[in-house]
């Protein structure tokens, strides 16, 4: 049965506080913390990008999976903050995995839902045996315009999955996607930052979406929310997914391990796949977990996993997820976040 | 100046630290060369540097060449790998005072520079301390 | 193998030399070395420098600087070995007279270096470390000698204080050398506080940009003898050696093998050893690196060189001076005429002409000059015949 065989996640280790951005322009933190439920987000250093940080994800994920990188058949970045606007990320982490160049690679781009598109296709490769691993990245280094509302959450992190059908340690069960063409939240070429519908970006898209996804897969499969142990959906704030989860009949218990937002922020592509990381990290054989993406234009992927025996054996070879959300952070001051960020206005040499 | 050929060439030493190992006399080479400087021998097969070692010596360059003037100050550091070859490269993400000599430290996949504003994105190692 | 005599030298006043071209300023101290040894013609050529193409945008400047000095058709090569570049000519035109080859040649250096702004100009210097493996990931001259520095102070106990120490002394004697670009005195306090560069090194512990150049004129002593030169100032030893030009690549970064191995060769042609050396003028492009030089020449033990600075062994008057030009420190820096200015510093002394800097009664003296962090090194000794 084809399934995940080995994942990583990397957060990097800066952070920005709620108040130190609505302090700049004079906005009412407490607002936003109980408003959108966050606290801090991830900054990336000048010297990190999609590209590096999928490196890092993608060499925990083959250590995990204890493969040769010459047997991966494709690799898939989905993102929204490709370093080149031409220029293929997914080669560099190819090249750095020591997978070329017998491979295929495209990077991915629909929003925050890019990552899971990587995770599909991989799966879908294995599972027609075309390749034998594949794997799928979701990254972002997310921009928010400053000021903007996005600013509070854009933040930085990737998750990688090496999809084959040996040494699965969670099953891929089913998959569904659901989309339909809704101008939510967009960035257009040459544009430095995206832009939204605002409260249009909720019930329309959001919800409609990560629903509809989720209530297909579930009548698919037969399940109920309590058949899982586990769910996690793309995290914009706090807020949304928790609501979502409670729609579907997901309690708290179920969906607070892979809910990271609050002080991760919203990694874009790498939102619910990181979470699905921090679920790998604790899970135990036999439990099922629910994954669900959602990507503005608008639509979301959705998985049903099932853990096996060999998890157990994995979840201890690579830094685990809420280690690195947790441990070893450097609070960053607004001017060096706007400095690590190209947000400051130069000598263009 | 870093051309895209010049940055190119180099890529299997700085994405996946390739180094050379001589088939008489087993030293290493990073970057691999044609003849080893110890018994002369021309043979040598493909190795991976380990990714851990220690901090030799560090400087924190205040005072950069221009392509790094953005990133000022930058840590540089002479790194002892656990197979005992030493290599160059910056300790990232580390204020002044985390540095001392003997510091354990992994290599990271990350961005080295840019050739200009619109020139390539150049990748290589740099160390981060363990923690 | 014919001995070989130094028949005059030639300078200028160093600095930024905002109104004369690397040509002007390389022509008029060939010009002041041809007067001072009473040639008017010569057979060959040798011009260090480092990197005019970067510095200036002009190569091929050995036939444009022989075309300008009016000794056209004789040939003329430039030699580059970064720093050592100086080192290297004068070296070169000591085979061609000792091998009979030529009788008369002028060996010189020059560097015309602010041209560029800062950042070019470190990229420039930059150049002579490891492109690929040491400047790609960030290294400058100053970031690779701090390395250097905190190996020593960390393996040997060399204080911040000693490293003061070397410049305070180099800034002493450059105080009396009418050539010098900074000649003034700094205190141990006014090093230790000026602005940091690349730590432990402040700026204060680096030599400048300069604009230079040196010549000097080479013959063999029977023609020295002939034309009654007095005193006549013999090569006694020429030493050449190389070394990895990647630091990391060395087994001890503290030690330069290649300054070590060269003295090596200098003493054992000359038949003397450290302990008959009056001077030395050595490549204190940082004041770790003349700590490092000191003990690679065996003046001191290793690890014993910043000690043997802060006790003032190395000042005039001190049981072996160095740098009583003022060195690189003082003196300035235009890489590739740094060889042949160490030269010229030596036959001043050895003439006695060296004024208020004069070590007294030498007889005897050493220069060391080096590319890089120490991956090319010369070591000449001259001596009063």
């Amino acid at each position: 049965m084809e399934g995940i065989v080995g994942y990583g996640a990397y957060i990097p280790r800066n952070r920005i506080k709620v108040e130190e951005i609505a302090k700049v322009w004079g906005a009412d933190a407490p607002s936003y913390k109980k408003g959108l439920m966050l606290e801090e987000k991830s900054v990336p250093s000048p010297d990190q990008d999609v590209i590096t940080m999928s490196v890092e994800a993608g060499r925990y994920a083959v250590k995990r999976a204890g493969v040769d990188p010459k047997e991966i058949g494709a690799i898939y970045i989905g993102s929204e903050s490709h370093p080149y606007a031409v220029k293929p990320s997914g080669t560099v982490v190819a090249e750095a995995l020591g997978a070329t160049p017998d491979i295929h690679c495209a990077d991915y781009e629909f929003a925050c839902k890019a990552g899971s598109e990587g995770m599909f296709v991989c799966f879908g490769l294995v599972r027609a045996g075309l390749i034998k691993y594949g794997m799928g990245i979701g990254a972002d280094t997310s921009q928010g315009a400053p000021g903007d509302a996005l600013e509070y959450s854009a933040s930085a992190g990737a998750a990688a999955f090496l999809f084959g059908n040996d040494g699965v340690i969670a099953t891929v069960d089913a998959t569904h996607s659901y989309m339909t063409d809704t101008p939510d939240f967009w960035r257009r070429e040459y544009q430095n930052y995206p832009r939204h519908g605002g409260r249009f970006t909720g019930e329309p898209a959001y919800f409609k979406h990560t629903l509809g996804a989720a209530r297909a897969i579930l009548e698919k499969t037969g399940l109920t929310a309590k058949d899982f142990r586990w769910a996690t959906f793309h995290q914009p704030n706090g807020k949304f997914p928790l609501r979502a989860g409670k729609i579907l009949g997901f309690d708290k218990e179920q969906l607070e391990q892979g809910w990271l937002v609050p002080r991760l922020g919203n990694t874009y592509s790498g939102a619910s796949p990181i979470g699905l990381t921090a679920i790998l990290d604790v899970a135990e054989p036999g439990e099922r977990i629910l994954m669900v993406s959602y990507g503005s234009g608008a639509g979301s992927d959705a998985f049903v996993f099932t853990v096996t025996e060999r998890i157990k054996e994995v979840q201890d070879l690579a830094p685990k997820t809420r280690d690195q959300l947790d441990n070893n952070k450097r609070y960053l001051e607004y001017g060096e976040y706007a400095k690590f960020r190209g947000k400051i206005r130069k000598i263009e040499e | 100046m870093l051309t895209p050929s010049k940055y190119w060439r180099e890529s299997p030493q700085r994405y996946r630290l390739e180094a050379a190992k001589c088939t008489k006399c087993g030293k290493v080479f990073f970057p691999p060369r044609l003849v080893c400087d110890s018994c002369k021998n021309g043979e040598f097969e493909k190795t991976t540097l380990p990714d851990e070692g220690k901090i030799v010596s560090y400087s924190m360059i205040h005072v950069t060449a221009s392509n790094f003037s953005d990133e000022a100050p930058i840590a540089l550091g002479i790194i002892e790998l656990d197979n005992g070859t030493k290599i160059t490269a910056q300790v990232t993400d580390c204020t002044e005072d985390e540095l001392a000599v003997g510091v354990p430290v992994k290599l990271e996949f990350r961005k080295v520079q840019e050739a200009g504003e619109s020139g390539v994105l150049c990748y290589g190692y740099k160390a981060v301390l363990k923690r | 193998m014919r001995e070989v005599a130094v028949i005059g030298v030639g300078i200028q006043k160093w600095g930024e030399l905002w109104e004369k071209s690397l040509r002007d300023i390389f022509v008029e101290s060939a010009l002041n070395a041809m007067k001072d040894a009473g040639v008017d013609k010569i057979d060959s050529m040798y011009v260090g420098c480092m990197s005019s193409g970067l510095f200036t945008g002009q190569e091929h400047i050995a036939s444009l600087l022989a075309d300008y000095l009016g000794f056209n058709p004789n040939p003329a090569v430039r030699v580059e070995s970064a720093c050592a570049s100086g080192g290297v000519a004068f070296r070169q035109g000591f085979i061609e007279v000792a091998s009979g080859f030529s009788d008369v040649v002028l060996v010189g250096g020059v560097e015309k270096m602010t041209d560029v702004d800062g950042g070019t100009a470190t990229y420039a210097l930059g150049t002579a470390a490891d492109q690929e493996y040491e400047c790609y990931n960030g290294a400058t001259f100053p970031g690779l000698y701090a390395l250097i520095a905190r190996a020593h102070m960390s393996k040997y106990g060399t204080t911040l204080e000693q490293l003061a120490d070397v410049t305070v002394k180099n800034h002493d004697n450059g105080s009396l050398n009418p050539h010098a670009q900074y000649p003034f005195k700094v205190t141990r306090e006014q090093v230790m506080t000026s602005t940091m560069v690349a730590d432990p090194l402040r700026i204060l512990h680096c030599s400048g940009i300069t604009d230079g150049a040196a010549a000097a004129i080479l013959a063999p002593v029977e023609l020295a003898k002939s034309m009654k030169k007095n005193p006549i100032i013999k090569v006694a030893g020429s030493g050449h050696a190389t070394d990895t030009i990647a630091l990391h690549s060395r087994d001890d970064i503290t030690f330069l093998r290649a300054t070590a191995e060269a003295a090596r060769r200098a003493f054992d042609m000359a038949g003397v050893g450290p302990k008959d050396i009056d001077f030395a003028e050595v490549h204190d492009c940082f004041s770790i690196a003349e700590i490092c030089v000191s003990e690679a020449l065996g003046f001191f033990e290793k690890g014993q060189g910043g000690k043997a600075a802060e006790a003032g062994e190395t000042r005039l008057g001190g049981e072996i001076p160095i740098n009583p030009s003022g060195g690189l420190k003082a003196k300035g820096h235009p890489v590739g005429a740094t060889g042949i200015a160490q030269v010229h510093e030596l036959v001043t002394q050895l003439r006695q002409d060296a004024g208020k800097r004069q070590v007294k009664n030498a007889r005897r003296a050493l220069s060391q000059n080096m590319g890089g962090t120490g991956g090319s090194a010369l070591v000449h000794i001259l001596e009063v015949a």
